[in-house]
């Protein structure tokens, strides 16, 4: 925790009961993201980034090879490295789970969908209504935004159970019947109608995925130049940096191990 | 007295010796994945059982099945079979016609109550109250019901009984439904393909006969024995596919050389039938070895996927033409375009409150 300790602790402005600074700015640091959640993230967007590349050469092959058949085993390679980006794809997501039960409240929001909670869907609109240019300003998140939270809840909580179930059934036919995922996926086959439909399924899947990346890299890249918090080095260090002395919107049920702020 | 004829017996009356009958009990175990130990069982299964009687209906169908069945490579299988099963009532295959037939289904049905074996050749349609298909002045819906009430076990023959298959097409005007959704109370032993495999029918109905039990089935009601693996898993272009070697095009030079079809369109990598290993016609060929890609005929829906010439499928939800790679490419340029504009205004806000959010 390295920028934590670099930093110089100083009491917030509303501990120490004084109006901001008219010039300055404040920051206040809040450690959110753990190792085991920045680790899983960008080894999964790597996975992600192998899986829809060899993913799609898999469906549109490359041109054909010269020379013998012997010599040459460019699609075994192609359909090995998709198979084992998505062992890896699957066991992270396995241990990105584990790490929502032990891990900070943070970790848990991938998998939450606070469906029933007003409050949260009003909050959500807010966010939209940022996005559409139609408010000033957006709240200020420890945790990610509503808006954020349901595209992450839907289309990677979501989207990489239905990858992975989706693909360790079309795995199972080439591991054979009897094989552990032919028991344990086999019935999505007849599910879906037959193979191919597991096919077309699977390869929509990556297409639902690969939208969520565009607009959520855009998103990050944008937050972190426009917003008034930190948002890249948020997912590279762990620790949520505020440009701003506002409270953020979801702080109430926040401990924040030290608070900093310091003139800008 | 029929009942208690065995199938030694019925044979020998067919004129066929001993000799034959023992070659074909053998051959029957090898087809079957059997050992030799098991050739007594089936010789004394054989001599001892009354025979079963297998009564064979035609609904919408384009009769390709019967055509396959009675193509059987080994002759002797063939007359073995046929004699077993044409005793009794196949309205294509039989001497007799229009009410004599009829009079025979009712009586074999009368007699062997619960103990025979009904296969199923095409369809029932269920549009129009079952007009669209009539047998003997009735629709065939009804006599499938009837027959099928007092059946031991139902075999759906070929890709119509099984699935549906191309009467049952988009937009299935008749309504053509696959046996299974009609008849739900028996166990039903799918085997598919546009026709199935001669030997396949063969070996089925055999295993049926002789074990007097249905055979294993996989998860979709097909037999573990001929269908557990797909075309692409024993196909002999395979080290091509894995090489990266395929035919662009028909008649380019990979098509020569007798590269992997895939790229135009091969379903051998979604199909599970046996044509890669026991083939067609006495085993010459299949179509892959003939140069054009599997077409998936043995599984369900397809006749609905788009073209037999591209390997992924077209996603008929969206109207027109389009697969998951043409609506994937649509929807990231659409929400790229989004997202320049988007980029664009947020600049133009940002310079405006000069930096400031
Ligand atoms: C395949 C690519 C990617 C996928 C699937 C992906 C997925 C995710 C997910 C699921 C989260 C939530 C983490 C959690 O709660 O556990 C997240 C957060 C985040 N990602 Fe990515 N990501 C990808 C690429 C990137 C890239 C390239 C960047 C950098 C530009 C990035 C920046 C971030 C940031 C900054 C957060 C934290 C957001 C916040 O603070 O609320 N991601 N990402
Ligand atoms: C984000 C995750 C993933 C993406 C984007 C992805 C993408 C794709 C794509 C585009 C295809 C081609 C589909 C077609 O034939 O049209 C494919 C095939 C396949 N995928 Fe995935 N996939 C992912 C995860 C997985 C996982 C977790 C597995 C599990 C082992 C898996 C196993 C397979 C298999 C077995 C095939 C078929 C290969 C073949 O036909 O030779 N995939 N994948
Ligand atoms: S020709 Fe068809 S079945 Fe044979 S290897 Fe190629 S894709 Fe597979
Ligand atoms: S190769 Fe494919 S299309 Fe041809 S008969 Fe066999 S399963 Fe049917």
């Amino acid at each position: 925790m390295a920028p934590l300790d670099d930093a110089k602790p100083v009491a917030t402005p509303e501990e120490e009961g004084t109006a901001a600074p008219a010039a300055g700015r404040f920051l206040k640091a809040i450690y959110v993201y753990e190792v085991p959640v920045r680790v899983w993230h960008w080894v999964n967007a790597l996975a992600i980034t192998v899986l829809s590349v060899t993913g799609y050469l898999i469906a549109n092959p490359l041109p054909s090879q010269p020379g013998e058949a012997s010599a040459n085993f460019l699609m075994g390679y192609i359909r090995f490295v998709h198979f084992a980006a998505a062992y890896i794809f699957a066991i992270g997501f396995i241990g990105r789970l584990y790490w929502a039960l032990v891990g900070n409240h943070h970790a848990k929001q991938l998998f939450r969908f606070p469906f029933w909670d007003r409050h949260w869907w009003g909050e959500l609109f807010l966010e939209a209504r940022w996005y559409l240019f139609l408010e000033r300003k957006p709240k200020l998140y420890v945790g990610h935004n509503p808006l954020a939270q349901f595209s992450m809840f839907w289309a990677i909580a979501v989207g990489s159970v239905f990858m992975i179930v989706t693909g360790f059934a079309l795995y199972s036919e080439g591991a054979g019947q009897g094989s552990w995922q032919d028991r344990l996926f086999g019935w999505v086959i007849p599910l879906f109608g037959q193979s191919m439909d597991v096919h077309t399924w699977h390869h929509l899947g990556m297409w639902a995925i690969l939208l969520f990346v565009i607009v959520h890299v855009y998103a990050a890249v944008r937050e972190d130049i426009m917003s008034r918090q930190s948002i890249i080095s948020t997912m590279i260090s762990g620790v949520r940096t505020f440009k701003d002395a506002e409270a953020p919107a979801d702080e109430a049920h926040e401990q924040p191990a030290k608070k900093v702020a310091r003139a800008g | 007295m029929a009942t208690l004829e065995t199938f030694y017996e019925v044979m020998r009356r067919q004129g066929i010796t001993r000799r034959s009958f023992l070659k074909y009990c053998s051959l029957t175990a090898a087809a079957l994945g059997l050992g030799p130990e098991l050739v007594p069982q089936i010789v004394h299964a054989m001599e001892t059982k009354p025979r079963t009687p297998v009564l064979w209906l035609h609904g919408l169908e384009c009769t390709c099945c019967s055509e396959s069945f009675i193509r059987s490579a080994h002759p002797l299988v063939k007359d073995v079979v046929l004699s077993m099963i044409s005793l009794d009532y196949d309205d294509t295959l039989m001497a007799s016609a229009g009410h004599h037939a009829e009079a025979i289904l009712d009586e074999v049905m009368e007699k062997y109550k619960g103990n025979y074996i009904l296969a199923v050749e095409g369809n029932p349609p269920l549009n129009q109250d079952g007009m669209s298909c009539i047998i003997g002045g009735k629709p065939f819906t009804d006599q499938l019901r009837k027959v099928a009430k007092d059946a031991k076990a139902i075999i759906s023959w070929g890709s119509c009984a099984s699935f549906g298959c191309v009467q049952a097409a988009r937009p299935n005007p008749t309504r053509a439904t696959p046996v299974h959704e009609v008849i739900t109370d028996k166990p039903i032993i799918k085997v598919p393909g546009c026709p199935p495999i001669a030997e396949v029918m063969t070996g089925v109905i055999t295993y049926m006969l002789t074990f007097d039990r249905i055979p294993e089935l996989d998860r979709q009601g097909r037999p573990k024995m001929f269908y557990s693996q797909r075309i692409h898993d024993k196909c002999y272009r395979r080290p091509h596919f894995d090489a990266g070697q395929f035919v662009e095009s028909f008649d380019d030079e990979g098509a020569r050389k007798g590269y992997c079809l895939y790229k135009v369109g091969c379903k051998g990598p979604t199909t599970y039938n046996a044509c890669s290993t026991v083939r067609w016609n006495e085993g010459t060929s299949f179509p892959i070895q003939s140069g054009h890609g599997c077409i998936g005929c043995s599984e369900d829906g397809f006749w609905d996927k788009g073209s037999w010439y591209a390997r992924q499928s077209d996603i008929l939800q969206f109207g027109i033409e389009a697969n998951a790679d043409q609506i994937g490419t649509t929807a990231a340029i659409g929400v790229g375009s989004i997202i320049a504009a988007h980029a664009a205004v947020s600049a133009l806000k940002r310079a405006q409150h000069k930096g400031d959010v």
